[in-house]
């Protein structure tokens, strides 16, 4: 079943992941923001819950005040009533020194240690699809302390045992890689936002684990939607729900013309 | 250091077609300043379709629309790719994408952004790499140029970024002068660096100011005279990408393009159009639009018109 509240009309299944998204984020933190719906959810984020949140873009703005949602992380939205339109060094740097609290990613496949693909589907050297490869997202899952991703069609074909191309690193191959590989301690994913549910890692594994379903979903369904064996948390809640308010941010100040939200 | 970039104050404006003859050859390695679909020299983009260059590679440090045009055209069939073949929330490129998969564009590495542009800071720092502690552990960093060394301090691995020197790169600037101090009124994004570790430097320009200008703001100069080859003024010479501060995209070229560029025949189509058919860049403005259209650019930049999403409907 899809979310109840999609079957239902009452709004539409990017409006809940945006919501979703932005729930994660908290006030007074920073957060390096990919394109599309991580987009939305920091959007959405600093006009409820969080209006200190600091927002940063790869290509130089920091600390915008979006009025309208960017089509892409370099135009001059991205640093609108900011504090500083800077450069990629600036900001790259600040987030390696450990100034990017989240990172906001988007992926076409993960695996169970959170291990990311934007590059390739098949072969790199003859690829099958040509995706556009890292952009900032192997820097924003390197350097932020936590980093999110979302992914709007969880499946077999993008929850994969093994991912086609290791574009940005998860927890690599469990517990102690990332530190083994020289990546900062303490760093890594924090949540996968899919349209079936939440998920964490867990500590003594670094594997991936459900720990929310959406209202209506169940967990067959987050079973049967993926290659590798999900661990269900023994504390499994259920997601919660936007409120007219949420929705009606999204709909007439952030994406008015449903670039994202209409896919 | 540097022979080949005078210290000489001495006028360097010329045509685009001057600057893509003198300073762009076959088989180069070039690089587009700005960022994806933000602040591109695209009077030279078209100029190098023009005058038919072959077999250049390009830096894909997020580059978008530029590169798209240049893999569509034949002219660049190979890229180290940071972030290529994609136009961020208009989706994939049909043009560029199709040339990887079918094996006329090669990818002989990857990278990440924040790589790309230290490969460029090592370069205008006259270092041979800049250590960084990202692609590590991954297939990005393994397709990568980087090597992995233990970092001699604290025996732990680290990454390390080889300096790129392209041998021909392109920037727009909001203004310079005729020597080639320019202004930037926006995010540099990485033009800081790849202006300085390019072999040669052409500038287009909104416009052409006077050196008293420059000299009265010296703190405002993002680049300076001596690294600088070329000065091409061309007046909204970033459409149909934005020019930060001045005019947004023009989402309706940009579907056109993303929609013809579906098919081989599209691309010769609309590079017939929009290229081989117009004689100045004027032309081409006059051909997308003219004053109306810019018009329209100037005050959708600044919020006073809707956003639209033409190439939406193509999904």
């Amino acid at each position: 079943m899809p979310i109840r509240g999609v079957a239902k009309g009452k709004y539409r299944l990017r409006e809940y992941l945006a919501f979703i998204g932005a729930s994660m984020l908290d006030d007074k933190r920073s957060v390096l923001v990919g394109t599309g719906l991580p987009m939305l959810a920091a959007m959405l984020a600093q006009k409820t819950h969080a209006p200190n949140l600091l927002i940063m873009f790869e290509a130089g703005g920091v600390g915008p005040q979006l009025p309208e949602l960017p089509v892409s992380v370099g135009e001059s939205t991205t640093y609108y009533r900011g504090v500083a339109a800077s450069s990629m060094h600036e900001v790259m740097s600040m987030c390696q020194a450990g100034y990017a609290d989240y990172a906001f990613l988007g992926a076409a496949q993960v695996d169970m240690y959170g291990n990311i693909n934007t590059t390739v589907i098949g072969e790199h050297d003859s690829p099958r699809v040509r995706l556009p490869g890292s952009g900032g997202a192997n820097d924003g899952g390197s350097f932020a302390q936590k980093f999110i991703t979302i992914i709007a069609n969880q499946s077999r074909r993008s929850f994969v045992n093994r991912v086609d191309f290791l574009t940005t690193p998860g927890y690599l191959d469990g517990p102690g890689a990332r530190e083994r590989a020289g990546l900062a301690s303490g760093s890594g994913p924090y949540r996968v936002i899919t349209q079936l549910g939440i998920f964490d890692f867990e500590e003594e594994t670094k594997r991936m684990r459900l720990i929310s379903l959406h209202p209506g979903v169940s967990t067959a369904e987050v079973k049967e939607n993926s290659e590798f064996d999900i661990i269900m948390s023994d504390k499994l809640g259920t997601s919660p729900e936007p409120a007219a308010q949420h929705l009606q941010i999204l709909r007439e100040e952030i994406d008015p013309a449903d670039v994202v939200l209409g896919k | 250091m540097r022979e080949n970039k005078s210290r000489e104050l001495k006028d360097k404006t010329m045509s685009a077609e001057e600057a893509v003859s003198r300073f762009i050859h076959d088989g180069d390695f070039i690089a587009s300043g700005g960022f994806g679909h933000v602040r591109v020299a695209m009077a030279i983009v078209y100029e190098i379709v023009r005058q038919k260059k072959r077999n250049l590679a390009m830096a894909g440090k997020t580059a978008v629309h530029d590169l798209d045009i240049l893999v569509g055209a034949g002219c660049v069939n190979k890229v180290e790719v940071a972030y290529s073949f994609g136009h961020e929330l208009r989706g994939l490129s049909p043009a560029s994408r199709r040339m990887v998969e079918t094996g006329q564009c090669k990818v002989p590495a990857e990278t990440s952004n924040a790589a790309y542009q230290w490969r460029f800071l090592a370069g205008m720092m006259g270092l041979p790499f800049i250590p960084s502690r990202n692609l590590l552990g991954t297939d990005t960093g393994n397709y990568s140029s980087c090597k992995v060394v233990k970092d001699p301090f604290s025996g732990k691995p680290i990454n390390l970024i080889p300096a790129a020197y392209p041998d021909a790169a392109f920037i727009h600037v909001h203004r310079c002068d005729v020597f080639g101090n320019a202004q930037i009124d926006s995010t540099v994004v990485e033009d800081t660096e790849l202006s300085r570790c390019a072999r040669r430097l052409i500038l287009t320009t909104e416009e052409i100011v006077d050196d008293e200008l420059i000299r009265r703001e010296p703190w405002k100069t993002k680049i300076p005279f001596f690294v600088v080859d070329a000065v091409v003024e061309v007046p909204y010479g970033s459409h149909p990408c934005e020019m930060p501060g001045m005019y947004y995209y023009d989402e309706e070229l940009i579907a056109e393009w993303l929609d013809l560029s579906k098919m081989p025949e599209g691309v010769d189509k609309y590079l017939d159009k929009y290229v081989f058919s117009v004689d100045t860049f004027e032309e081409y403005l006059e051909l997308c639009g003219g004053i109306k259209k810019v018009n329209y650019l100037k005050r959708r930049e600044f919020l006073k018109e809707p956003m639209i999403a033409p190439w939406r409907k193509e999904d």
